[in-house]
């Protein structure tokens, strides 16, 4: 049987498990976006979006969906303990795929604010949700793991924020993966972020699990900003080293509404990340951050597509990647303004640094214009580190393990310092300095 | 400036459309072995020649058009094209220029091809190709004295056919794409020129290609080789006489570097690109590849590109040869429904091998344009440098400008830089030139002269003169 068959099996198989069974649009949808897998499969090297990314890994291995309730508790307790962040957060935690109340610590949130299960809203009011997970207007490119998400997506996040609400508190989603629970296993998260006109919020999306499990990740984020709302979104990924992770963020942006989405990628052994957002109307704002630090055979893809479907709209867009080891990144983003698009701004840049004889980089930034009073600039840099740069220190008696590592502390730096979330900027400053040499030595400089 | 203004101003005519009246001697339309035959015994050919054109064809027949492009064209009838077309008074081929018929000769007066006596003055040596084969070549003593060969190349088939057998497909095989395929099959005529062991090429060498005949197809092929330590400079230009239906247009040039060696490559292409509607004009599809094979070599592409309907084509090098050099600059303009697709690969596979790519694309009225390029640094080049720099330039609602570079990286040591930006000339620009009393038309020229003066200042003088007035005659009066 081939992986395709095989998919399709585990889906005849999970169909009346899955959340919202009995929800017609649900079941349609579910059998739409099925369809439209059964029909493509998955991605070759002939596919452009996949030309630098094999899923041939993923094919070979044959992950079977989850069923309800398997995962040890004890184990998943310990990682919720040695994942979560310090500090006031609204936390769900998903063990493999599902929620769990027990660990969780939703607390309070303002009147006006929903967050819940999205299989617990599915049950109880399934037509609010309707109009998004039904809506495919944000999932830009209907990714062909995007449409598996659809059909087999069995729970989740669902916050939905009325008119003017602003949660202060950032909201942690923490997606844990046990090693007895996840193994071999395909875990289909899907979120929903609804913000309604001018409302605020922070999320932080978190996914690890269990060294030494292989299963595959393949989550969907929606999130939908309403006139002059603003959403601050966080993707921390420290899945598992010998396990996949393959994520789609799509927005759809009213008018004057701000997005800033910051995603860093750390574990598994192939990742890959489609984010993605709309500008449906005038004057939409929107941050792309991305940091993503490999090594040894880890491989990264970061494709991002911001559509500058109407005038006004201002984009601002940086990925660093440092790799060493045999690891392996690939970067694509697109800029596209559409015809009328004007007064748009976009600024794109994307910077490899290469610590490894081994290590290989791919990258594609790509501008599509068809508006004329457009200011758009792209930019990529790939290299090692700056002979000039390092000399500078050595000059000044610093020893070269140190000055190296005072580089790239510094190159990767300058991302972590945009993250506002100050536990979220204080662990991913931990993890950098760990993995450097002598980070010790920095820590106590700084 | 008014809209009606404006429509007067992009309106202007294609100047080098007149239909040359010569009887000519085709073979019959369509594609099959039979013509790749006759074409072969037309020319006299070797028997390799037939041999490598039939092997082309099969694998031709096993492939499908590429369809990865962001050029769109109604699907082109290979069945419905004149392969072979060739001036009937050739069939007796003149000895000296004074034998070539009037008619011929007026119309290259008319392009402006310094080909006659008086003209050599001017110090170009022209190999000019008039639809199939190349009619007259000034200066071949001259050169001979010094043992450069330059010729058409079905002369090369003849007189060299072991530099031929050795350089040809060798950059470019016959394999290696749709197009490329199809001009090995059935390609007429086209230049070569072989440069010795430390010869510098005491002149500019040139060719010029125009497509005559209707309905026919022209598939030249160009090889150029430098022997180490030779330098030569070579220049191309391109026209078309106006037709309503769309021509095909599938060259193949191939440039060869050895030890030292350095070649600069120049195109001015200024096929017919269709009228206002969109209607006619040239598919212009070519292969242009250079391989530095030797160390320190050198191949620099500059090109103009202002005309056909569709333009797709990059010029690439294949840095081989240590510290070898590639160097790609390029002038794009589309205006009316123009679509051109094209920019550079640069492929590093020698040690601290250097490559600079300077793009400009200009897009005017529905004009879309694109710039497709690769920057390739394999774990061979240690030490390998890259720049790549793309801008362009907006005139209209209506027009569009892509970016699609790639770049692939697999050695640390490294150093890999790409930069564009895209823009449209500002008011305040225009503003500024208008209150000195500067016409809108005038000031425009200007910002796009200056916006292209990185690329033509690399044009040697005649072409750069050329080039300017190009881009003025293309462009006048497309902002508003």
């Amino acid at each position: 049987m081939n992986a395709r068959d095989h998919t399709l099996a585990d889906f005849a198989r999970t169909q009346a498990t899955l959340p919202g069974a009995r929800v017609p649009w649900l079941v349609s949808a579910r059998q739409v976006a099925l369809e439209r897998f059964a029909q493509n499969g998955f991605p070759g090297a002939r596919d452009e979006e996949w030309k630098y990314t094999s899923v041939a890994a993923i094919e070979k291995r044959a992950f079977v969906a989850m069923s309800p309730q398997s995962g040890h508790d004890q184990a998943a307790a310990a990682l919720v303990e040695q994942f979560a962040l310090t500090g006031a957060f609204h936390l769900l935690v998903f063990v493999n795929g599902r929620y769990r109340p027990t660990l969780s610590a939703p607390g309070r949130l303002p009147a006006g604010a929903t967050l819940k299960s999205l299989a617990a809203a599915l049950e109880s009011a399934p037509e609010a949700l309707e109009p998004y997970l039904a809506d495919d207007r944000s999932d830009n490119g209907q990714t062909v793991f995007g449409t598996l998400n659809t059909a087999f997506m069995a729970d989740g996040a669902y916050l939905h924020l009325s008119r003017a609400t602003v949660v202060e508190q950032p909201i942690h989603l923490l997606f844990i993966a046990t090693q007895a629970g996840a193994a071999g296993a395909l875990i289909c998260p899907r979120n929903l972020i609804v913000a309604e006109d001018g409302a605020q919020a922070t999320v932080i999306e978190h996914y690890a699990g269990a060294d030494g499990t292989v299963y595959l990740t393949n989550t969907l984020t929606q999130i939908f900003t309403g006139a002059n709302a603003a959403i601050e979104h966080y993707k921390l990924q420290q899945e598992a080293p010998q396990a996949f992770h393959i994520a789609g963020i799509h927005a759809l942006q009213a008018r004057d509404s701000r997005l800033s989405s910051h995603s860093v990628s750390l574990g598994a052994l192939l990742a890959r990340n489609d984010i993605s957002t709309r500008f449906a109307a005038t004057g939409c704002d929107a941050t792309f951050d991305g940091l993503y630090l490999v090594d040894g055979r880890q491989h990264v893809d970061n494709h991002t597509r911001i559509d500058h479907a109407q005038a006004n709209g201002t984009s601002r867009e940086t990925y660093r990647g440092v790799l060493d080891g045999h690891s392996r990144a690939v970067f694509n983003g697109k800029v596209i303004v559409h015809p009328g698009a004007q007064k748009t701004d976009a600024r794109q840049a994307n910077h490899n640094l290469l610590l490894s004889r081994d290590a290989e980089v791919d990258t594609k930034p790509q501008l599509e214009i068809y508006a004329d009073d457009v200011k758009c600039t792209h930019g990529a840099t790939v290299g090692q580190i700056d002979d000039n740069q390092l000399f500078y220190l050595r000059a000044r008696g610093i020893e070269e393990t140190m000055a190296r590592s005072l580089l790239v502390h510094a190159f990767a730096g300058d991302l972590i310092e945009r993250i506002r979330v100050t536990s979220l900027r204080t662990r991913l400053e931990q993890i950098l300095l760990a993995r450097l040499p002598q980070g010790e030595r920095i820590r106590e400089l700084s | 400036m008014s809209t009606t203004q404006l429509d007067e101003l992009i309106g202007n005519e294609y100047q080098h459309g007149f239909v040359s009246d010569v009887a000519a001697d085709s073979v019959p339309r369509g594609l099959c072995e039979d013509t790749i035959r006759l074409i072969s015994a037309r020319k006299n050919e070797p028997e390799f020649m037939l041999e490598w054109r039939l092997k082309a064809f099969r694998h031709w027949l096993t492939m499908s058009e590429p369809t990865w492009s962001t050029a769109r064209y109604p699907a082109i009838d290979y069945q419905n094209i004149i392969y072979y077309s060739a001036p009937k008074s050739m069939k007796d081929r003149p000895q000296s220029l004074a034998d070539v018929d009037p008619e011929l000769l007026r119309t290259y007066e008319k392009l402006g091809v310094p080909l006659k006596e008086r003209e050599m003055l001017a110090g170009v040596a022209v190999d000019a190709v008039f639809d199939s084969v190349s009619v007259g070549t000034t200066f071949k003593a001259k050169l001979g004295e010094l043992g450069i060969i330059f010729g058409s190349f079905s002369d090369a088939v003849r007189e060299h056919p072991e530099l031929v057998q050795q350089y040809l497909g060798s950059v470019v095989p016959y394999t290696d794409n749709f197009f490329a395929a199809l001009n090995a099959a059935v390609f007429s005529d086209g230049s070569f020129c072989y440069i010795p062991p430390g010869v510098r090429c005491p002149m500019e060498l040139s060719t010029y290609f125009r497509i005559n005949a209707r309905d026919t197809g022209q598939f030249e092929r160009t090889l150029i080789i430098a022997d180490a330590g030779a330098y030569v400079s070579y220049l191309e230009g391109c026209t078309a006489p106006m037709r309503d239906e769309n021509q095909l247009h599938a060259a193949v040039v191939e440039l060869v570097a050895l030890d030292d060696a350095r070649i600069k490559y120049s195109t001015v292409q200024n096929w017919y690109p269709g009228d206002k509607d969109g209607k006619g004009g040239i598919y212009n599809f070519v292969t242009k590849r250079g391989d530095c094979r030797g160390a320190r070599s050198h191949i620099s592409w500059t090109q103009v590109e202002t005309g056909s309907a569709i333009t797709w084509k990059y010029p690439s090098c294949i840095l081989r040869g240590d510290d070898s050099i590639g160097e790609f600059h390029s002038v794009a303009l589309t205006n009316n429904y123009q679509q051109a697709d094209t920019g550079s690969k640069m492929i590093h596979i020698g040690r601290n091998t250097r490559s600079t790519i300077i793009s400009k694309g200009i897009s005017a009225g529905h004009g879309q344009n694109t710039y497709r390029g690769l920057v390739k640094i394999l774990k061979s080049a240690e030490g390998a440098r890259n720049y790549s720099q793309c801008d362009s330039l907006l005139l209209g609602g209506e027009c569009g400008a892509h970016t699609f570079p790639y770049i692939e990286v697999k050695n640390p040591s490294a150093r890999v830089e790409h930069e564009a930006s895209t823009s449209r000339i500002g008011e305040d620009q225009l503003f500024y030139c208008q209150q000195r009393g500067i016409s809108v038309e005038d000031a425009v020229s200007m910002i796009v002269n200056g916006f292209c003066k990185e690329v033509f200042k690399e044009l040697p003088m005649e072409f750069a003169v050329e080039a300017q007035k190009l881009m003025s005659v293309s462009l006048e009066g497309t902002v508003g």
